[in-house]
């Protein structure tokens, strides 16, 4: 009988911090600039050359402890941490280490065991044929990049499923892009996901050997390469073998984990305290600045979706968890008149005299608008960005969908017509009752204009109308789709299958 | 005090090539004045905090402002051996 | 009118002020002096006075986006002008353009493109950088024996060694090449090579002066320091390095002590003098101690009063140093791997780019207190190497605490001995490291300290030091100046006699070799 294993992972994040500097000097950070353009004495590592700190990145350092709710210290304290590397310019990467400027914390159901300050490597780009790692014999340093303040997030090991790591991932990348603290653009590397893995009998509490997988820049790739390591683990565990601790290489092309360190660099880092930067009081204004310019963030507006808004939590979670998204849907809200009791309304939004008449229903129907909707046709042309789709830069005004959904609430407009009206209100923006006037799209109102629509459908259908006498209610969609057709949609299918039924007296 | 193999080890963190003929009388050397050193031992320093600078008042932060950059060619000038792209180096994989 | 380079610092830029000598002539005359020179003191000599301050290529370095290059506070005071002033920079200071190697092979021909802040607020202050000192390589040695230019020969023996690691500046300033030059103290590398050479050697309050671009040895002692002729001049430059907090240098904190000028002072009454007796049990010369104790009595003919205290941990000052400086050298010598600037050795592979770079570019004492801070650095020793020196550092600090609340100076000869000679210590690292057991103290402490010429044993100079609490320089520099006149020490070397082989010196003397 074999075990059944389960996987326990902590994740390690480093996030490129969106200050305008350097960590440890003035140069400007950039991206995608000519090689080597970006750089001075300090952060070349030149003889005699000292670093001194960035105030901004330790705002922003603040920021996230805050808002990750961990323990804050009150005095910056540095480490050199010593291994030699091209792109390590002075043979040592400036960290924190035993004093990191946030102890603790969670987010969501992870708990963090600490985020430190940090510089960031330079880029190295390896020359010759395939112009990758293997096979080449020359590499070259830019040192645009070294040098780039980095927050690196650690996580207790909470986490037990590829899965759960790529989504509490998405979590953490919203929360942190909420903040402003980084563009959190993992293609760009401004986000970058280091994994520790191990396994353990299901049922057991103890820790196996873990090993490291580095440097993986996608969501999708988190998940492979974590599934991937669990299984070869898993392997080597049900074949009798040891786990060995390791820093291990992910390749999604061939989806093989390769060994990435030789064990010559059987790491001895000689962590001690950076005598350049004699530990500093953090000012107290800066606590002050970080605190005031915390947002809302994903987990605590999604409870306020649900709880107050009284949506479904996955139309909470997705307005949510897209700013852009949350900040449409309200605006959408109050022009609706339908901003719940004791909430404000967004800036700039002019509110109904009349409140809704159901405000709960609405803001429902408006989350389910964007939601479905309009996010469909906005991001139709630019898939695969998730920053697509912002309705806020669409033609479609909050007061517009506002109105639009009203129209269809009263059903002065079918759903159906709904869609078309949005179709145009995207395409050239506008108020919908003039799109419904200009294209004849309101719905046909009541029994008498509708009656002879249904009464020909069902005259046209003697075979349907007979299987709904004997009982059978299923053909009925052929009479709702004929008198559809007839009234190009404005017609709603309640209200036809209610009359059929009148005129057959069922 | 401090062997052959320690010295290697050192070494090897140190990225310093020692030669065959090197590495006994660095041993001995270092195991010499390591000797001296290891008087310290002997103090009792139970609950001494330790000084790790002896600055006397702190500095600030740096603003977040901007400084202009060395020109790319000013950035290569001393290389030892430089290309179009950068600073070039034997691939760490070779 | 008389040769120039007879006066001190100070009476040539009153007299550059007052119009009666020409700042090209003045540095004409060193140039031409520093040019003869047999003892090895200069590894590079600028051909005129501009010649470092030269306009540097586009873009050859880093200034602010909104503004021109840093600004420096120049003393106001007409008295404190450096003005038109030559001065020597030891070589591990960086200067725009100007080769700079901290005497290393590995850096043989580097040209930074920026300059040392200690060296641009002289130049703000208008002095001019005359040529470029010889040192111990990467500053690691109190001899001056281990330096990719060859040794330095002591202007009163030219057998001798003059000290180090400043030992060229020491050298230039006595042999009269430079008025004054700049030097950097780490254990004791103003102080002792001033004592040894018969100069003035002036070690300040660590912070006080900006440590950008100067390239570090131990980081959390280095310090930029004063070699002159005399403490007015000491005083003189002291005014120009200091001023407001280097914005590049995270341990510069300004000048936070009284007002500096020139000393004046020529009584010493109601100072108390404390003499740590337990440091000067052994090991003292007594040629050494006979000046010292002779000084001692003329400071109480000042109106001094001398104090008997103890320092308990000073003589373990030596083991922490030896720990913490080759610790943080460790780290602060990793930048030198051949790949953004300096030599490289020929290699395959980058593990042999960097083991052989470092092997040939090294000396042997760089090389081996590499390795000394490495193993102190590394797992399994850390606590007992390194932390363990980082607690006797508390304890000396709280010693100096504790014996300042009794004196307000504390003197001591600067070196167990007077020069020695060249090579005789190559072979026993530790006895060359005891050399700086008097200032290894202070250093940990980061006081400032001075060596003042206290008189000579069979010929060659002894030095007094004088330290005090952080930011006591006015008060130091007050009674190293009424000393100075009490003990009317002539800081003339002979120039005739104990040559040696003459004036063969130059930058094939001696190489640095064995130990230290
Ligand atoms: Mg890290
Ligand atoms: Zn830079």
């Amino acid at each position: 009988m074999s075990t059944a294993y389960e996987p326990v992972i902590g994740l390690e994040i480093h996030v490129q911090l969106g200050t305008r500097t350097k960590m440890f000097c003035g140069c400007e950070l950039s991206f995608g600039d000519p090689p080597n353009t970006h750089t001075c004495p300090v952060c070349l590592g030149m003889p005699g050359t000292l670093p001194t700190i960035n105030r901004e990145a330790v705002r922003l350092g603040l920021m996230i402890g805050m808002a990750l709710g961990g323990e804050l210290d009150d005095r910056l304290v540095f480490h050199r941490k010593s291994y030699f590397y091209p792109d390590l310019p002075k043979g040592y990467q400036i960290s924190q280490f035993d004093r990191p400027l946030v102890s603790g914390g969670s987010l969501g159901d992870v708990r963090l065991e600490r985020v430190h300050l940090e510089e960031d490597a330079a880029k190295l780009t390896h020359l010759g044929e395939s112009g990758r790692i293997g096979g080449s014999t020359a590499s070259v340093v830019d040192y645009n990049r070294g040098g780039t303040p980095l927050a690196e997030i650690v996580t207790r090991p909470d986490i037990h499923s590829a899965e759960q790591a790529s989504s509490w991932l998405r979590l953490l990348r919203e929360t942190l892009r909420q903040l402003g603290v980084s563009d959190v653009n993992m293609e760009e590397g401004s986000l970058r996901c280091d994994a520790n893995i191990s396994i353990r009998p299901v049922g057991t509490d103890g820790l196996g050997t873990k090993t490291e997988l580095k440097n993986m820049n996608s969501f999708r790739f988190i998940e492979q390469g974590i599934n991937a390591e669990v299984a070869r683990q898993t392997r080597i565990v049900q074949d009798g073998g040891r786990v060995e601790q390791e820093t291990l290489h992910f390749d999604p092309r061939s989806g093989s984990i390769t060994s990435l360190r030789s064990k010559e660099g059987s790491h001895d880092y000689r962590y001690f305290p950076e005598p350049d930067l004699p530990p500093v009081a953090v000012p107290t204004e800066l606590f002050d600045l970080a605190r005031a310019a915390i947002p809302e963030l994903p987990l605590d507006r999604e409870a306020r979706y649900v709880d107050v808004h009284g949506l479904n939590d996955e139309s909470a979670r997705l307005l949510a968890f897209r700013r852009e998204l949350g900040d449409y849907y309200e605006a959408t809200v109050a022009a609706a008149g339908a901003t719940p009791d004791g909430e404000a309304a967004p800036d700039g939004v002019t509110r109904p005299a009349e409140p809704a008449d159901d405000p709960a229903d609405t803001r429902r129907q408006i989350a389910n608008w964007i939601g479905n909707d309009l996010v469909r046709r906005l991001t139709a042309e630019d898939a695969d960005d998730d920053a697509a789709g912002d309705p806020q830069a669409s033609k479609v005004t909050p007061q517009a969908l506002a109105a639009l959904v009203a129209l269809v609430r009263a059903k002065s407009i079918t759903r159906k017509a709904g869609g078309q009206v949005l179709d145009a209100l995207v395409a050239e923006g506008g108020e919908p009752a003039a799109i419904v006037e200009r294209d004849g799209l309101a719905a046909i109102g009541g029994g008498d204009e509708l009656r002879p629509v249904v009464q020909a459908a069902l005259d046209a259908n003697p075979d349907v109308v007979e299987k709904l006498r004997s009982g059978n209610m299923k053909p009925i969609g052929v009479i709702v789709g004929a008198v559809m057709k007839e009234t190009r949609g404005r017609a709603d299918a309640g209200a036809v299958t209610q009359l059929a039924r009148e005129i057959l007296g069922l | 005090m401090i062997d052959r193999d320690t010295v290697r080890h050192v070494a090897a963190l140190s990225r310093l090539e020692l030669h065959d003929d090197e590495v006994e009388p660095m041993a001995r050397e270092l195991s010499a004045v390591l000797g001296h050193i290891e008087t310290i031992a002997e103090l009792d320093l139970d609950g001494v905090a330790p000084t790790t600078d002896v600055v006397v008042a702190r500095s600030g932060l740096r603003p977040d402002e901007p400084h202009v950059s060395l020109t790319r060619d000013a950035a290569v000038d001393q290389a030892p051996d430089a290309s179009d792209d950068g600073f070039r180096v034997p691939s760490p994989q070779a | 009118m008389t040769d120039p380079t007879t006066l001190s610092a100070v009476d040539q830029v009153a007299a550059l002020r007052a119009g009666d000598l020409d700042a090209a002539g003045l540095f004409a005359a060193y140039r031409e002096r520093a040019a003869a020179d047999d003892t090895n003191s200069f590894t590079w000599l600028a051909d005129g006075p501009d010649d470092a301050a030269a306009a540097v290529p586009d873009g050859a370095r880093a200034r602010s986006v909104d503004g021109p290059e840093p600004t420096f506070d120049v003393p106001a005071d007409d008295a404190l002008s450096v003005r038109g002033l030559p001065v020597a920079v030891k070589d591990l200071f960086c200067v725009t353009g100007v080769p700079t190697a901290s005497c290393s092979e590995l850096l043989r021909g580097y040209r930074p493109p920026h300059t040392a802040t200690a060296v641009a607020r002289l130049q703000a202050g208008g002095a001019t950088v005359l040529g470029k000192t010889n040192q111990d390589e990467f500053a690691m040695g109190s001899s001056n024996e281990n330096s990719a230019f060859g040794a330095v020969l002591n202007p009163w023996d030219r057998t001798r060694v003059p000290g180090g690691s400043s030992g060229g500046s020491a050298a230039a300033v006595a042999a009269g090449l430079a008025p004054v030059a700049l030097g950097t103290d780490t254990g004791g590398s103003v102080r002792q090579p001033a004592a040894l050479c018969g100069v003035v050697g002036l070690k300040p309050t660590y912070g006080s002066v900006s440590r950008f671009g100067m390239i570090a040895f131990a980081s959390s002692l280095d310090q930029a320091g004063v070699l002159a002729r005399d403490v007015r001049d000491a005083a003189l430059v002291l005014a120009h390095l200091t001023g407001a907090a280097d914005p590049r240098d995270s341990t510069s904190i300004g000048w936070q002590g009284d007002a500096l000028g020139l000393p004046s002072a020529d009584r010493l009454d109601g100072l108390r003098i404390g003499v740590p007796t337990d440091l000067l049990g052994e090991g003292i010369d007594p040629g050494v101690r006979a000046s010292f104790d002779a000084a001692l009595r003329t400071a109480e003919e000042l109106g001094a009063s001398i104090v008997e205290i103890t320092l308990p941990h000073a003589r373990h000052a030596l083991a922490a140093y030896y720990v913490i400086a080759p610790a943080e050298a460790s780290s602060n010598l990793a930048r030198f791997d051949g790949v953004r600037y300096g030599n490289r050795a020929a290699a395959d592979d980058l593990v042999s780019l960097y083991t052989r770079t470092r092997h040939d570019g090294f000396g042997p004492e760089v090389r081996r207190r590499i390795m000394l801070g490495t193993f102190a650095l590394s797992a399994g020793y850390y606590d007992a190497y390194y932390g363990r020196a980082q607690q006797v550092r508390t304890k000396v600090v709280e010693d100096f605490a504790t014996a300042h609340e009794q004196v307000d100076l504390i003197a001591t000869p600067t070196s167990p001995t007077v020069a020695w000679g060249l090579g005789e210590r190559t072979d026993d690292p530790w006895a060359m490291y005891r050399a700086d057991v008097m200032t290894l103290p202070q250093s940990l402490a980061g006081v400032p300290a001075i060596s003042i010429p206290c008189g000579l044993d069979d010929g060659l100079p002894v030095g007094l030091q004088l330290s005090g609490p952080a930011f006591g320089e006015p008060r130091i520099l007050d009674a190293a100046h009424a000393l100075e006149r009490a003990i009317g020490f002539d800081g003339t070397p002979p120039r005739s006699g104990r040559t040696g082989e003459g004036g063969a010196g130059g930058a094939d003397a001696t190489s640095g070799g064995g130990a230290a």
